[in-house]
């Protein structure tokens, strides 16, 4: 365990932006997301949720997978390049970071997305705990500790100081690097700031849902539900919930037409979108209530079956607090019967 | 008022008139009630109209307008600018609807109590000039006019412009001062070219193409929004560079010209929290100076000055007359 002060802070992130590419929250006229740091970035470590998650750093909203052109009549293929050298994550949160393991089980079995395999191999990620929770988490229904962030580095925020622990290899690796900055600490002021956030995220208002319906339930069972014709209606069909979802996976690929060639890159998809897996044949969700339905048993039903009872929510409530229609997870999770009180 | 306006609700479909009640549903939090359709008056128990109920139902009527028979809607007073210019539009019917105009105070912008440092929100309450706020970090209050969303801050008054019935109409003269909605356009009027394209570089660049604006805007009302067709190389889901980015809100601006009533609902729910109504207000600014003074959605018959030809109208020189006379300032 080691600890820094905080206004020794702009040296530390300096320190590791001079070795290699540092992400983390900048403000931009008023609005916290991840950015490249610079010296001149407004760096913002206080808000406790960006408007994205810090997903983008590994699967970013675009990117391009290769591009081609005509050359003496025939065609030239170049493939944009893997992420080759290391990188820092700096502040994403608990809930975030478990996000992450749920894009490793999309993402690295069988079919493995080299783009994103090369990003999680070279990225080392600083989390933060989460001094003061907000009434629109619920992680700890996921199993996840807002205080004890699982990342290669967990930080606290405690009075003047940062504390920063080590836990993976990675961890270690940066650690080592800036080490000289860093002085020797005890643990119990964390474990005391432990207590706080622990205590505090126990008197949320969603901290107690229930899930078991979703264990319990056949999965025919959920999706015939009647209660998401109730629930959809408000839906306005913007893709808001699943780009800052720190779990949202799903992509298109489309072309883009440069005149010389084609730039081939994929971009985040919406399932709220009407053109959502649209195939040759057509559109198999052809309602918004059919294709709201998706998101939900997405997260709570079908993406749990086959990754051992996981969910892929992880109650960081950025949709709670960003839909348009205050439509939410939470509310669907408490109407299919998962309300615990 | 919310007892008034669920008491007459039910008294609407016990006798008939109404088959739906299209209102706001009390929601988890205490500032997140949703838009909802209510069909039995046992539904109606949980019914809401508070400060947090700022959700335009003028759009939803596009869906309800198609549903068989008549549809009772709540509309606040600068709700219902948007529903007369869909009327006029032919993208609502009015013979199915049934619009009980509801007094409005303003309304409230969470996010706004949480610039304030507010933060674990359980309860809002309104007591006088203040907002009391039971948080899991102890009771705090701030000024109910700081909470206000922008677009109340410069309200365009309290008149409802179409309606079958008001109910609490008067409860909404009460309301405090307005300031002038053209300030910030003109703030941004009197930048050079090279400040304004920083200024809009900022805050669009944020955009996550949600397209949230779109949706929720009443004056987007097209079946098939051109960002949504596959033919077009500029798809709905990215920005491919920052010209595109800036593409998307500018050609939404350019069409929503002339129809747009500054409901203000695409800054309401961006999530980014791009202030996407400064583009709108310029064009509604333009129009004023340029056509005379205009309001779309305050009556469903003239012709809108950008859909009408009179010989009196600006010549296309005038943009080149305007910038020129802008680089003269400077």
């Amino acid at each position: 365990m080691y600890k820094i002060e905080k206004s020794q802070l702009p040296g530390l992130l300096a320190a590791i932006a001079a070795r290699e590419d540092l992400f983390l929250p900048i403000q931009k006229s008023g609005q916290a997301n991840f950015g490249l740091w610079s010296g001149d970035a407004d760096v913002d470590l206080n808000t406790l949720k960006t408007v994205k998650s810090g997903k983008d750093c590994f699967f970013p909203q675009s990117e391009t997978l290769y591009s081609c052109r005509k050359e003496e009549g025939k065609l030239a293929i170049d493939p944009a390049k893997l992420q080759e050298t290391p990188f820092v994550v700096f502040g994403m949160r608990a809930c975030d970071v478990q996000g992450l393991k749920v894009l490793d089980n999309v993402f690295l079995k069988d079919a493995v997305d080299s783009f994103y395999a090369a990003r999680r191999e070279h990225g080392t990620v600083v989390a933060l705990a989460c001094h003061e929770p907000e009434e629109t988490c619920f992680c700890k229904v996921f199993g996840i500790d807002a205080a004890a962030p699982g990342a290669d580095v967990a930080c606290w925020f405690i009075g003047e100081e940062l504390y920063w622990k080590a836990l993976t290899e990675k961890g270690k690796a940066l650690t080592d690097q800036v080490k000289e900055l860093l002085t020797e600490a005890e643990e119990k002021a964390v474990e005391e700031e432990q207590e706080h956030i622990r205590a505090v995220i126990d008197k949320l208002p969603y901290s107690h849902l229930d899930l078991s319906v979703f264990r319990e339930k056949s999965t025919m069972e959920l999706f015939d539900s009647p209660r998401w014709e109730e629930l959809y209606h408000p839906c306005l069909a913007c893709g808001t919930c699943t780009f800052v979802c720190p779990t949202c996976q799903c992509y298109d690929i489309r072309d883009f037409n440069t005149k010389e060639g084609v730039q081939r890159y994929r971009c985040w998809d919406s399932c709220m979108y009407s053109d959502f897996t649209m195939m040759a044949h057509g559109n198999m969700r052809t309602s918004q209530m059919q294709r709201f339905r998706q998101r939900f048993m997405h997260k709570l039903v079908y993406y749990p079956d086959n990754n051992e009872g996981m969910f892929s929510c992880v109650g960081c409530g950025r949709c709670v607090s960003k839909c348009p229609a205050s439509l939410n997870i939470v509310k669907v999770i408490k109407k299919l019967g998962g309300d615990a009180q | 008022m919310q007892e008034r306006l669920v008491e007459r609700a039910k008294e609407l479909l016990a006798d008939g008139s109404v088959v739906r009640v299209l209102g706001w549903k009390q929601g988890d939090l205490g500032y997140n009630p949703e838009p909802a359709y209510f069909n039995s008056p046992e539904e109606l128990s949980d019914f809401v109209y508070d400060g947090f109920c700022g959700a335009n139902l003028s759009k939803y009527m596009i869906q309800a307008g198609k549903l068989e028979g008549k549809t009772l809607v709540f509309l606040k007073p600068c709700d219902t600018y948007s529903f007369n210019q869909l009327i006029k539009e032919h993208r609502v019917k009015r013979e199915n609807t049934y619009i009980i105009g509801v007094g409005c105070k303003g309304t409230l912008d969470v996010e706004k109590m949480k610039d304030a440092g507010i933060k674990g929100i359980e309860s809002v309450c309104q007591e006088g000039d203040l907002l009391k706020v039971q948080t899991i970090y102890g009771e705090k209050e701030m000024p109910f006019g700081d909470a206000l969303l922008e677009r109340c801050t410069v309200c365009k008054g309290k008149t409802h412009q179409v309606y079958d019935e008001l109910i609490g109409a008067e409860e909404g003269e009460e309301a405090g001062p307005v300031g002038n909605r053209f300030a910030q356009v003109e703030e941004l009027e009197a930048m050079s070219p090279e400040e304004r394209f920083a200024f809009w570089q900022g805050e669009l660049s944020r955009c996550i193409r949600c397209n949230a604006c779109r949706n929720v805007c009443p004056a987007c009302s097209c079946l098939k929004c051109v960002f949504d067709s596959n033919q077009f190389d500029s798809a709905q889901k990215a920005n491919a560079d920052t010209f595109e980015e800036q593409m998307f809100h500018i050609i939404r601006a350019f069409h929503v010209a002339g129809r747009c009533t500054d409901c203000g609902e695409c800054s309401r729910v961006c999530p980014q929290r791009i202030p996407l109504h400064l583009l709108n207000r310029k064009f509604i600014k333009d129009i004023n100076e340029l056509y005379g003074t205009y309001q779309a959605g305050e009556d469903t018959d003239s012709r809108g000055p950008l859909t009408d030809f009179t010989f009196e109208d600006a010549e296309p020189g005038v943009v080149v007359e305007r910038s020129s006379g802008e680089r003269g300032k400077r």
